[in-house]
């Protein structure tokens, strides 16, 4: 079969219209009594669960794979750095990666690319890693679309890994995207969840719709298999003194690092933490901090804690803080193990970026706020009491 | 300066949720709109037309007929042209033939710029801007956060980064997507109004944009979705009943360090 066919039984469907409402992607309609489907559909298989009458089938294409896929092995890490050093998230997909390269029994291979990496290359090696290939050239010091996304595509072209797994960072996701169009493979984006399937496949589970709905992926007739992972969901692998394996240090051909774009200058944001996206704690504020200068409290309660400063659209659109520190929809999606929710009343925009936070603290005015909704922890009152107050009995 | 900006008509994804005990999607009621980043990705490329005083402002949309609204609303707010890429053919597609559909039309147009929002809030991916770039084998600048100079050989832009602003200087013609940052959408005027509603909108197909049927929609994609499903609710919170400010401070700090936080 070289199509896929999504088939209504007209003897079987009811015309209850469950599957109409089923279907995330507005592909079934109803007409004459009848559920039937339209070009939208993408055979996801969503209705065919929905259906109580067993009306609904789903025949899969055999679309077979125009590469040999057997040729491809080992699970591949992206190694992101920046000013040379190694970024967290790469710690905490070597620990997923490990898991994933033990249920196929298959090597796991760190590449990094930059210049003067040989001390964090070796480091590396201490972490239950097989192997980590170093291209190192100072046109890769810096990142660059271009040649970051050469280098990656010819590499894996020619070792042919079966999985690529990368930060769903700013850097990770603007190149691996070209890496995905260059190889002619599948890519799928910020996923919070991954594992092998019985297939021997990488089941990639990503949440969709602002994070109301969540989907699994499968990439089962391209290689490699590649996806970015949302930071701060999986967990770090630990030192154990690794593998015995070796550094790989390689350059790259001159081909490959042409750039049309050029970094000329970096302005680093000034004050406290403010990667929110890396923070352990982060407290919000949002319109009921009410003024600029609220923002400080809400700075010195994060300094106490250790934490970052987050902030809802409202206090980001009245000026109060920059766009940087802007949590939900139009912001970024932030999980930290502590949120503190300052002033914030917890609209569905804001939530989004938030919710899957391990613990989260709401302080508003408004008992009805709908973030006590989604709070572990919720105190109804006068933020400008209660804020100081916690920073007096944390500081002690 | 011919800008092309790439939009999206995306449901109001506050409002979609799948009914936990029914498991089957609320979609009653949904807005079709704008994909919110992609109005900044609109209202960039009027000002850069602006600013240069010359050229035209073209957007395009892959998608059924009725992103027809998407494309008038984009003309009401200074856009001199629309297409529409509509066909049978290029549904079920994920970002791999999505990027490359709207590549192959592009390459049929003119254009030293092309502009599209840093992701669509439905699927998140924020990769169709990238593979569009590599598709037609142009550099790319992702989350740009504002536009310091544009001529037609190149641009100096700003871009945001996790820890600070990358300046980034670009040959054109490039890619370009961008961030709520980049400035504030204005709202359409009653002539703009006028003009969008009887402006025609070019519709091509499939055959039109010579794609090859083999590589687009569902059939030219890599990924495919296995599963869906509703993700867990949180359960249940506390609210902490206090007399005084120091009380309930002193309560919340010791649960917090109870669940070693910090």
């Amino acid at each position: 079969m070289s199509e896929n066919k999504l088939i209504i039984s007209k003897e079987k469907c009811v015309g209850c219209g469950v599957c109409v409402k089923t279907c995330p992607f507005g592909a079934l309609q109803m007409e004459a009594r009848l559920a039937v489907v339209t070009d939208s559909c993408t055979f996801c298989g969503a209705c065919v669960d929905s259906c109580k009458f067993g009306a609904i089938t789903l025949q899969r294409a055999e679309k077979g794979a125009k590469k040999d896929l057997s040729q491809y092995k080992g699970v591949w890490v992206f190694g992101e750095q920046i000013d040379g050093k190694i970024q967290s998230v790469v710690i905490e997909l070597i620990g997923k990666g490990r898991e994933l390269a033990d249920k196929l029994g298959e090597p796991l291979t760190v590449a990094v690319l930059g210049h003067n990496m040989d001390d964090a290359c070796r480091e590396l090696l201490q972490y239950p890693v097989d192997k980590v290939i170093q291209v190192d050239t100072p046109e890769l010091a810096d990142y660059a679309s271009e040649p970051y996304a050469a280098v990656v595509s010819d590499l894996v072209e020619k070792r042919k890994p079966s999985i690529v797994l990368a930060g769903a960072t700013s850097i990770g996701r603007s190149f691996l995207a070209r890496v995905a169009v260059a190889v002619q493979t599948g890519l799928t984006a910020d996923c919070t969840g991954l594992d092998i399937t019985e297939g021997r496949l990488l089941l990639q589970t990503r949440p969709a719709f602002g994070g109301n709905i969540m989907a699994s992926i499968l990439c089962q007739y391209h290689r490699p298999q590649m996806a970015t992972v949302r930071h701060k969901v999986m967990t770090e692998a630990q030192k154990d003194g690794g593998r015995g394996g070796a550094v790989e240090k390689i350059g790259a051909d001159a081909s490959l690092l042409k750039s049309r774009t050029k970094r000329v200058d970096f302005l680093k944001e000034v004050g406290e933490k403010i990667n929110i996206v890396e923070a352990d704690i982060i407290v919000s504020g949002g319109r009921g901090v009410g003024r600029p200068e609220g923002f400080e409290m809400i700075g010195k309660l994060a300094k106490a804690l250790g934490g970052a400063v987050g902030a809802s659209r409202a206090a980001v659109d009245a000026g109060w803080i920059p766009y940087s520190h802007q949590v939900g929809q139009t912001g970024k999606t932030v999980k930290p193990k502590l949120y503190i929710a300052c002033g914030i009343s917890g609209a569905v925009q804001h939530l989004v970026g938030m919710n899957s936070s391990d613990v989260i603290v709401a302080i508003n005015k408004d008992k009805d706020a709908p973030i006590f909704e989604v709070a572990t922890f919720g105190i109804v009152g006068d933020l400008f009491e209660i804020i100081p107050a916690l920073i007096k009995e944390i500081e002690g | 300066m011919n800008i092309l900006v790439c939009i999206k008509q995306v449901p109001d994804t506050t409002e979609v949720r799948i009914n936990p005990e029914t498991n089957t999607l609320i979609r009653d009621g949904v807005d079709s709109i704008i994909n919110p980043f992609d109005t900044y990705a609109i209202e960039e490329a009027v000002r850069i037309r602006e600013r240069v005083g010359a050229g035209k402002v073209t957007v395009i949309s892959m998608g059924p007929p009725q992103v027809e609204s998407a494309l008038r609303e984009a003309l009401s707010v200074g856009v001199d042209e629309a297409i529409l890429l509509s066909d049978r053919a290029f549904a079920g597609a994920d970002t791999w033939a999505t990027s490359l559909t709207l590549a192959t039309a592009l390459k049929t147009l003119e254009f030293d710029l092309v502009l599209c929002g840093k992701q669509a809030i439905d699927g998140d991916t924020a990769q169709v801007g990238p593979g569009i770039a590599c598709h037609l084998d142009l550099p790319q600048v992702c989350y740009v956060s504002k536009v310091r100079e544009i001529s037609k050989e190149k641009a100096v832009v700003e871009r945001m980064m996790e820890d600070g602003t990358e300046v980034v200087e670009v040959q054109m013609p490039a890619v370009f997507t961008v961030v709520k940052d980049i400035n504030e959408p204005r709202l359409p005027s009653l002539k703009g109004k006028m003009k969008a509603k009887k402006a025609e909108i070019k519709t091509l197909s499939a055959a039109d944009i010579k794609a090859n049927v083999e590589e687009i929609g569902l059939k030219g994609s890599p990924t495919s979705v296995n599963k869906i499903f509703s993700p867990p609710r949180r359960s249940g919170g506390e609210m902490l009943e206090y007399e005084t400010a120091p009380e309930v401070a002193k309560n919340l700090v010791g649960k917090l360090k109870e669940m070693q936080l910090f």
